[in-house]
């Protein structure tokens, strides 16, 4: 639990959870999907949020993401509170700072590549010639040049999810959250995708949430393991291994 | 989200489900073009009406009486008018005056007398009118065959059709006798007619006159004689004109130049009553109709000459009611193809909330990446309004089309019952953008709901369900 209460000097917390909690009321039952956590994230971090199902991690991923209201507690990024924010502030807060990759990629299934890759672009109203040479960039990066013009059902699951990556950091985010990103992958594109994510993480200096079951995965490239267990936080450990090659790589740069 | 970008993906959206949103456009269009046929009904018979009253030349005419005159048009004007000694006589000076009022075009007495005319020794008893030079270019007078008077003294006739079959023997044949006024005229033009009328000549003393009795009550001095004149007329013009007409010249069914009528100085019905006041040879005319330059004028000119001490009678008054009419028929006809549109937007409505549940989890990723509750808004609003758009240019062109097809039809059988063609048919380039953006106003209306819907979903919950 060091590291929570002793940040590095270098890195306020670019997302602050306090006393968060989130409850649904199904009835005459109170659901409480998120029920008091407490959590510092710093800027440039990549964290795990582990747990089995139901144990709240998405709805946590979500309240960060501003999709969502927390009941009751805050949600502070880039020293605003999301709690306080307008319908419309957050979507803005959606559209510049976060970044978001799904189980299910989410890509939308009427549009290209291209085109989803530049819907986010269309929201923040970039110029259309603009739109798509960032486009363009955006797919090579992750190796879909050739790909640009064809449509979700016609690729695998492997380049959907790098789609989906492509589409999330168009808008250059601070924060990408990723909500088992590798869910739908076999290992080997699960590598692949979880490649790229550390390699933005590492190389933008992107801040980075992964909700994920897969404790080996989080071990492999998160710098913090985070952990919850019926919308509570059980225990938050340092990933010792990873913060070595991952300090040693921002010493590189 | 910018509008280029918004009506784009609008577009690719409805054509996502081309059937349904087709079919969805398809029924504003047919609301559209219910709206339009009804309404362009309305118009065209409006158009067709004022036509019909314009051509009788009545709308830019004030008939002028005076209101010692027996034959007065307003009843209660006369009960609360001035008495009888306060009004004036309608006379040659009068006629000038009105003339010289603003906005009068002319003014010309109407001569009218009922006399003998023979043709090839055969008498003929008939109602002869004076027309001024002027009637020459109203619609009345467009399908004269043969020519208009050469000039306001020339002792010429133009005879109405019904007139030019009775001098040649025939019996008027219903329904076929827009044909056959060129066929009438041509044995007529160019021969003579001698009429025998009754001149009215000023007399020294009432005891000379032999044919007319002067006043018998102590009025001696005014008196005048009579004299039996004969003229011989040249036909000059067979006029394809109805003698019901309402225009000035009633029932008459041969015609004179205005001035050489005057210079004969036919006796008048009114002469017996106005003889009192006759001074020597100066005319008094029963009636005089006066022509405005505009409509519009109408009123301004009759409450003129109602000042001067006269009764007016015009049609403006009956067509106001006849305009209220349309406007109430418009209005109903409008109703009854809004209805249509009614339905229509309904269907809207449906097809937008389906597609809502349709692509509930595309307007959660939406927002998840960044789209606000307005872009999303605006992106079902832009879906309703394309419909709309669409629909209204279909619908008008649809409705147009069913005019056209009501407006053959409807001449094919006019022209089995021997009437002659006529539209009932307009469509107004008003009409066409009102129908459009009526048509998107509808549209838009209908978007409220669904867009409305669209932007409160929560993403939370509809990115979780598969």
């Amino acid at each position: 639990m060091g590291r929570t209460d002793n940040f590095p000097t270098d890195g306020a917390p670019a997302i602050h959870l306090e006393q968060l909690c989130r409850h649904y009321r199904m009835g005459e039952t109170v659901i409480r999907a998120v029920d008091g956590v407490t959590l510092a994230v710093r800027a440039g971090e990549f964290v795990a949020l582990l747990g089995s199902s139901g144990s709240g991690k998405s709805s946590v991923l979500n309240l960060i993401a501003g999709l969502d209201r927390p009941t009751s507690g805050s949600v502070i990024v880039n020293d605003r509170n999301l709690a306080q924010l307008s319908r419309e502030e957050l979507a803005r807060y959606r559209l510049r700072t976060v970044g978001m990759v799904f189980q299910s990629f989410n890509l939308i299934a009427s549009m290209t590549l291209a085109e989803n890759v530049e819907l986010p672009m269309r929201f923040a109203e970039v110029d259309r010639a603009k739109r798509d040479s960032l486009a363009r960039e955006a797919l090579s990066r992750v190796g879909l040049q050739a790909r640009m013009k064809h449509r979700p059902s016609e690729l695998s699951g492997g380049e959907q999810q790098r789609a989906a990556l492509a589409r999330a950091l168009i808008n250059r985010p601070q924060l990408l959250l990723a909500d088992e990103p590798t869910g739908n992958l076999d290992s080997r594109t699960g590598t692949e995708i979880m490649n790229m994510v550390r390699d933005f993480n590492q190389q933008m200096g992107m801040t980075v949430v992964m909700v994920t079951h897969e404790r080996t995965l989080a071990e492999r490239y998160a710098e913090r393991l985070i952990f919850l267990a019926d919308g509570k936080l059980i225990s938050d450990e340092a990933n010792s291994g990873v913060i070595a090659t991952a300090e040693a790589e921002r010493g590189q740069r | 989200m910018k509008l280029p970008d918004l009506a784009e993906l609008a577009v690719r959206n409805l054509r996502e489900s081309v059937l349904r949103n087709s079919l969805t456009t398809m029924g504003i269009s047919v609301g559209v073009a219910s709206l339009v046929a009804m309404l362009s009904l309305g118009i065209g018979l409006q158009q067709l009406a004022s036509r019909r009253l314009m051509k009788s030349g009545l709308f830019d005419t004030v008939v002028v009486t005076s209101r010692r005159d027996l034959r007065n048009f307003n009843r209660e004007e006369e009960r609360n008018g001035p008495a009888p000694g306060e009004s004036r006589i309608l006379d040659e000076p009068t006629r000038q005056e009105i003339e010289r009022l603003p906005n009068v075009l002319e003014a010309y007495p109407d001569i009218r007398f009922i006399t003998e005319l023979r043709y090839e020794d055969k008498a003929h008893l008939t109602m002869i009118a004076a027309l001024p030079a002027s009637a020459k270019s109203t619609d009345a007078f467009e399908s004269v065959k043969g020519h208009f008077f050469s000039s306001e003294t020339a002792p010429e006739a133009v005879i109405q059709k019904s007139f030019a079959e009775e001098l040649l023997g025939r019996t008027p044949k219903p329904g076929l006798d827009e044909t056959n006024v060129a066929e009438l005229a041509a044995p007529l033009l160019g021969k003579e007619l001698t009429m025998r009328y009754a001149q009215r000549e000023a007399a020294k003393t009432a005891s000379s006159a032999p044919a007319a009795s002067t006043g018998d009550e102590g009025m001696a001095g005014a008196a005048y004689s009579v004299v039996s004149r004969e003229l011989k007329l040249t036909i000059v013009g067979v006029a394809d004109l109805d003698p019901e007409s309402m225009r000035g010249p009633t029932r008459a069914r041969v015609f004179l130049p205005l001035k050489l009528a005057e210079s004969l100085h036919v006796m008048q019905p009114t002469d017996l009553r106005e003889m009192s006041r006759s001074a020597g040879d100066q005319p008094l005319y029963s009636s005089v109709s006066v022509r405005v330059k505009n409509p519009s004028q109408v009123q301004a000119v009759e409450d003129a000459i109602k000042k001067m001490g006269f009764n007016t009678f015009s049609i403006l008054d009956a067509s106001k009611s006849i305009q209220q009419f349309f406007k109430v028929l418009d209005v109903f006809l409008g109703i009854f193809g809004s209805l249509a549109l009614a339905v229509a937007s309904i269907g809207i409505v449906n097809t937008l909330v389906m597609a809502i549940l349709e692509r509930r989890r595309e307007i959660g990723i939406m927002k998840a990446i960044g789209a606000s509750d307005g872009d999303v808004k605006k992106l079902f609003f832009a879906e309703a309004g394309a419909m709309g758009v669409l629909g209204g240019i279909v619908g008008v062109a649809l409705g147009w089309a069913i005019g056209q097809v009501i407006n053959l039809g409807t001449n094919i059988y006019l022209k089995s019952q021997s009437f002659p063609p006529e539209h009932f048919w307009a469509v107004p380039w008003w009409l066409v953008g009102v129908a459009i953006i009526f048509s998107v106003l509808v549209s838009l209306l209908s978007g409220l709901y669904p867009a409305g819907r669209a932007a409160r979903l929560d993403p939370v919950q509809a990115l979780r369900y598969e």
